[in-house]
């Protein structure tokens, strides 16, 4: 019996679309269940109390989202990951830049420097914290400076500027975001560096043909060149500022009062110092919606920059 | 080809998912003290000679991330046989409300009550919910200790006579005077692991103690008494006094204990506030340390000064595990005078089994003389609730680091306190 052409066609069609379906299935099921379900799961506690193990759960509506848009330590907190993202920005990725510049010239053990810049980000950030504790270390044994910034300046002549980094308000942060900027530079300059060396070479021969200098080649030439890069660059930096928190309590444990908390701090107090589950997923979802929203204007702003 | 394999595919998932026959027989017990793993795993082998039952011992520190793990094992409902809940009795409560947490007080009752006569009253109180208590939960005996604790001052014996002290203070003036005659020859005063929040809480629930009593503080956690009322404001004031007169070590605020233990220990400050759990970390870090224990120095006397103590370490038994029996029978072995005198020799810890006390080291009876005068938020009427208690601490911090006054704080206490009680009455 011989099958209709329609029908094989229709039945080559099927099994064509079944094996592409059945190849990306795994796919779709670990997206969906590690990504699709715990977001919508994390949107439906949002508005309910909880306490995370009680078997009684109360719907509430947006009454988490409403207590949230009163609660001055969780935007406080934020402005302090924007703090922290601020010189992460800046510091960071400024250092990140130069040295990325440096290396992609013919220096001398440039291998050696990619080596020792890469460095900080590999460590775990729990390292990093123990290790900064005991260089910001304010205590005395013996009438000596412990911490090692102490002890310098102490040695130094600076005496004067010996001080509680990590116990003060006016410097805890400010510490913090240091040691963040310390740690994630090395991010960054992989990044551009790789950005530096996709810049066909020629277009920097012909300006020094054209006389440029070095710095009109790097206005004219590197910037504008680097703008998808730097743009790329900056969203990650966000990203990753933004949500510091192992950092912090590896340097601050519980914090310095309201000073050194941040978003994720305050989702953490709220689920396990707090017990509100409910408002924790409230933070969070808002914090992420906030990060979208950033994520997506730096990503329209580089391709509007681009374009230009 | 392929058929083969799915036969092998499909044995190997079957002999897989099947349960172990010695599963029975094994026990598993998660717990989150790193001092204590290899005395546990000691006990875990010589209870097996004994009984054939196997006991596998997990050590997930710090307690935090305990705490993190046990929730998370409850949620997904994959908890162990024995386990602890570090948490406040509030959520000790859900876990029981959820089924979680075997009730233990028959087992307790059995043979004239002996298991519960044997173990100090106030670590068996810690892990009891009585008749009518707040949480609704059914009134009965949850948790077994297996030590106690207790929180006190420590003195440095050797800085103390540096400073020419020649007895450790009782009062809160001699206190005064003893941090004066320490930074007149170099010394720092105190130091505390007050980075842990919790450590903070209890320094000022001891004033708060001894400066108002149990019932007034009650009282304020039921709402009838404003923290901006003077004894609250006295509480703040202790913060604000020992700041003034130098007595904390820098950076004090966010100090995590194991730091300030390492502080006391290499003789950085001559007071240190900490736990008795604290005789096993100073024999490592410093075995020539001549230190003793005392009472936080009282400011009044109308009211005595408690600190916290009781259980040190408790742990439930998982109600839905089908070894249930089998872990209650290891926590009665736990707990029976023998192995209790052999994890204090071990450990350093207190037993919480009164008939093995006679085999502690000297120092511990400075701890266990205090029995008495401890006291523990799990075994207290009521409870702060925990946004208030969050910005009541926190609120000491500011208070420590100069940048509020008591006035201030109490204020802002007492606002957080009606907001949430406004919420309650609406709900």
């Amino acid at each position: 019996m011989s099958t209709n052409p329609a029908t094989a066609r229709r039945n080559l069609l099927f099994k064509d679309n079944f094996e592409s379906f059945a190849f990306i299935l795994p796919a779709v099921i670990i997206f969906s269940v590690f990504y699709i379900y715990p977001f919508f799961e994390t949107f439906a506690l949002s508005m309910q109390k909880w306490n995370g193990i009680s078997l009684h759960r109360t719907f509430i509506w947006f009454n988490n989202f409403i207590d949230l848009k009163d609660d001055k330590i969780w935007w406080n907190a934020l402005g302090h990951a924007g703090y922290v993202t601020f010189i992460a920005l800046t510091l960071q990725n400024a250092l990140a830049f130069a040295l990325a510049l440096a290396c992609d010239r013919e220096i001398r053990m440039k291998r050696f420097y990619r080596v020792v810049f890469f460095l900080p980000p590999v460590l775990s950030e729990v390292v990093v914290g123990l290790i900064w504790q005991w260089i910001l270390y304010a205590g005395k044994q013996d009438g000596q400076h412990i911490g090692l910034l102490n002890h310098f300046l102490d040695k130094t002549g600076f005496s004067h500027l010996i001080h509680s980094w990590l116990s003060d308000p006016d410097t805890a942060l400010t510490c913090i975001a240091v040691v963040h900027s310390w740690k994630g530079f090395g991010w960054g300059f992989i990044i551009l560096l790789a950005g530096l060396q996709t810049i066909d070479r020629q277009l920097y021969e012909a300006a020094k043909v054209d006389g440029a200098g070095s710095w009109r080649v790097l206005r004219n030439v590197t910037i504008p060149m680097m703008i998808p890069v730097i743009f790329d660059v900056i969203v990650l930096t966000i990203l990753g500022s933004m949500q510091v928190f192992v950092l912090i309590i590896s340097l601050l444990g519980n914090g310095l009062g309201d000073h050194t908390d941040v978003p994720v701090t305050r989702i953490f107090s709220a689920m396990t110092g707090t017990n509100q589950f409910g408002y924790a997923c409230a933070q969070g979802v808002t914090f992420g919606l906030i990060l979208i929203f950033v994520s997506f204007t730096f990503k329209k702003l580089s391709t509007k920059l681009k374009q230009a | 080809m392929k058929r083969l394999f799915c036969v092998v595919l499909g044995i190997f998932l079957l002999t897989g998912c099947a349960k172990k026959p010695e599963e029975q027989n094994t026990i598993t017990f998660w717990h989150w003290m790193t001092d204590r793993q290899k005395a546990f795993e000691e006990l875990a082998k010589k209870y097996e000679e004994q009984t054939g039952i196997k006991v596998k011992v997990d050590l997930y520190a710090p307690s935090d991330a305990y705490t993190q793990r046990i929730i998370a094992s409850a949620q997904a409902k994959v908890l162990p046989d024995i386990y602890g809940i570090l948490d406040k009795k509030e959520i000790f409560a859900s876990f029981i409300d959820s089924g979680f947490v075997a009730d233990l007080t028959a087992e307790f009752a059995k043979d004239n009550s002996e298991w519960e006569k044997a173990i100090f009253p106030k670590a068996i109180d810690v892990n009891r919910f009585t008749e009518g208590n707040i949480y609704k939960v059914k009134p009965g005996i949850y948790g077994v200790p297996i030590d106690v604790t207790n929180i006190q001052m420590l003195y440095n014996k050797k800085l103390l006579e540096k400073a020419g002290i020649k007895k450790a203070p009782k009062t809160f003036d001699e206190f005064l005077a003893a941090i004066e005659a320490l930074k007149r020859v170099g010394i720092t005063g105190m130091v505390s692991g007050w980075g842990e929040l919790w450590m903070l809480d209890c320094f000022a629930s001891n004033y708060a103690f001894n400066i108002m009593g149990e019932d007034k503080i009650m009282a304020t956690y039921r709402g009838e008494v404003p923290y901006t009322d003077p004894d609250w404001i006295k509480v703040f004031n202790v913060f604000k006094t020992l700041r003034e007169k130098g007595a904390f070590i820098d950076g004090i605020v966010t100090k995590l204990n194991k730091y300030s233990e390492q502080d006391f220990a290499l003789e950085r400050a001559a007071f240190s506030f900490n736990g008795s759990w604290c005789v096993n970390v100073y024999k490592d870090m410093n075995p020539n340390l001549q230190y003793g224990a005392m009472l936080p120095p009282a400011i009044e006397s109308t009211f005595p000064l408690k600190i916290w103590g009781g259980a040190g370490s408790s742990f439930v038994v998982n109600n839905n595990s089908s070894r249930k029996d089998k872990a209650i029978a290891f926590l009665k072995w736990v707990t029976a005078k023998e192995q209790q005198a052999y994890l204090a020799q071990e450990t350093k810890n207190l037993p919480s089994n009164r008939q093995a006390l006679s085999s502690i080291p000297e120092i511990l009876s400075d701890f266990a003389g205090v029995m008495d005068q401890t006291t523990h938020p799990t075994i207290w009427s009521h409870n702060e609730n925990p946004l208030v208690a969050e910005r009541y601490i926190k609120g000491i911090q500011s208070i420590i680091i100069g940048e509020k006054t008591p006035e201030q704080v109490a204020k802002e206490v007492q606002e957080i306190k009606e907001k949430e009680l406004k919420k309650l009455r609406k709900e």
